[in-house]
């Protein structure tokens, strides 16, 4: 791949560049919910998330939720944000204040309770909201490379040609990728049971293999242990309907997306990574909970690829969609953005991660994938008994 | 695919007595209707032998096939 991989975007006070520039206004407890909706009408230029957490759950669980939310805030494709609380929840505006750098980018507060009720909450939330808006406005942009790209990957909805076609035209895309000094982050620990022995074998140092082994060995021994006998069928039924028989089948399929280069780091649930190249992220199988994670680790944008068909997105983060079949693509269109599927009919595979490679520059550049287009945003934290 | 895997997948619907190619030339008469997608054995494999796909095993055999079989979760399990 020699073509300019460079694209415009908004650098942030640590350096890293965003490829979108958006105003966040987040709850950080979920009785701000109402609020966040609220001024999302009012102002649909802003990107609103509520969620079901702030309160009510055990430390490790919030531990989580501080990192998720502070992840989310400091994703380089985030602007500014107006954070929303209630005012006597354990996860505050003030918390969450505390872990997130100062002399950062815009960051506001405002809290129900002290604003006098909803009402005037959200009329609060929203002026400041202008304020960044029109801030973020004369933002100049900067040029990136693919150095600054940080790129997380993801399967939903797997087939039994995943494995063929969608997953190693990602991994193609992901060796190109690599190989200009960017970043990719291979996720769902779950879809890496019964592929230890290959992934071992790409592991970059010792470290890198005693922190994947032990992590995959976990998410077994949990399936096992919540799963009894029926373990290996940790599957959708629409996996097992297209032909998937084990979960050493899906995940030989899904660890393609990653490629073949040396994985450099493994990361914990939304931590970001400190070294370029590819790395591998603790989340679950469950893809909402999943791309949340990537997104908190600082992922600019994620390659989604799918076989049954998958519309989801995220709110602050392009997810570009990958179809493993031309039927797939054909039948949702509006919802997948390349159709890996033309593998069967004797397009190659490194053609297709070309392609991907492709749509993944045009939305550096500022192009709106299917995702964006139809608004998809789905936004889940893992916690201590994440789903599988 | 790897040459040691002992299924494939296939990529149209298969009828009894229809014949498969495989990528390397390789034919294989399917004995059972297969649904596209679904894997066909390219050898026997007796009751808990290995199947492998990509190489690598994907779970152990929970009766013997023969070629031509219909593989899925019916005649293949995992370890646990």
């Amino acid at each position: 791949m020699s073509k300019d991989f460079s694209f415009e975007g908004w650098q942030r006070p640590d350096g890293r560049i965003g490829i979108r520039n958006h105003c966040l206004v987040l709850a950080t407890v979920v009785c701000a919910s109402g609020v966040i909706r609220e001024v999302a009408r009012r102002l649909p230029a802003v990107v609103g998330v509520e969620h079901a957490h702030g309160c009510g759950r055990p430390p490790p669980d919030l531990g989580l939720q501080i990192k998720t939310l502070a992840g989310l805030v400091e994703n380089p494709n985030v602007g500014g944000t107006v954070l929303v609380g209630l005012g006597c929840e354990p996860l505050s505006v003030g918390l969450l204040q505390s872990v997130l750098p100062k002399n950062g980018k815009p960051l506001r507060s405002v809290v129900v309770q002290e604003a006098g009720g909803s009402r005037k909450a959200a009329d609060r939330v929203e002026a400041l909201a202008r304020e960044i808006l029109s801030g973020l406005e004369e933002m100049h942009c900067h040029r990136g490379t693919a150095r600054d790209l940080v790129v997380g990957l993801e399967c939903g909805g797997s087939d039994t040609f995943s494995g063929i076609t969608a997953n190693p035209a990602v991994g193609k895309a992901v060796d190109w990728l690599v190989a200009m000094g960017g970043t990719a982050i291979l996720s769902e620990t779950t879809e890496m049971i019964g592929a230890l022995g290959p992934l071992l074998r790409r592991a970059g140092d010792e470290e890198v293999a005693a922190r994947l082994e032990a992590m995959v060995n976990r998410q077994e021994a949990r399936t096992l242990e919540v799963m009894g006998p029926l373990a290996h069928l940790v599957l959708a039924p629409g996996n097992i309907e297209s032909g998937l028989s084990t979960i050493a089948e899906k995940s030989l399929g899904c660890i393609a997306k990653g490629g073949s280069s040396p994985v450099r780091e493994v990361l914990d649930y939304a931590q970001r990574p400190s070294r370029r190249g590819l790395v591998v992220m603790n989340t679950p199988g469950y893809d909402a909970e999943s791309i949340t994670g990537l997104a908190a680790g600082g992922a600019q944008a994620i390659i989604f690829t799918t076989g049954r068909g998958t519309p989801v997105g995220f709110p602050v983060v392009p997810v570009i969609k990958v179809s493993s079949t031309s039927e797939l693509y054909e039948a949702m269109s509006d919802d997948i953005d390349v159709d890996a599927g033309s593998v069967l009919s004797g397009t190659t595979v490194a053609h297709v991660g070309e392609e991907i490679l492709g749509v993944l520059l045009r939305a550096a550049r500022g192009e709106r994938i299917k995702a964006e287009l139809n608004e998809q945003a789905v936004f889940a934290i893992a916690q201590t008994h994440e789903a599988f | 695919m790897d040459v040691r895997d002992n299924v494939a997948v296939v990529t149209t619907d298969v009828k009894v007595g229809e014949t498969v190619v495989l990528d390397d030339g390789t034919k294989v008469k399917v004995v059972e209707k297969i649904p596209r997608g679904g894997k066909v054995a390219l050898a026997p494999i007796a009751r808990a032998e290995p199947v492998l796909r990509y190489g690598t095993e994907i779970g152990l055999a929970t009766q013997a096939m023969t070629t031509g079989q219909h593989v899925h979760t019916h005649n293949l399990g995992g370890k646990g």
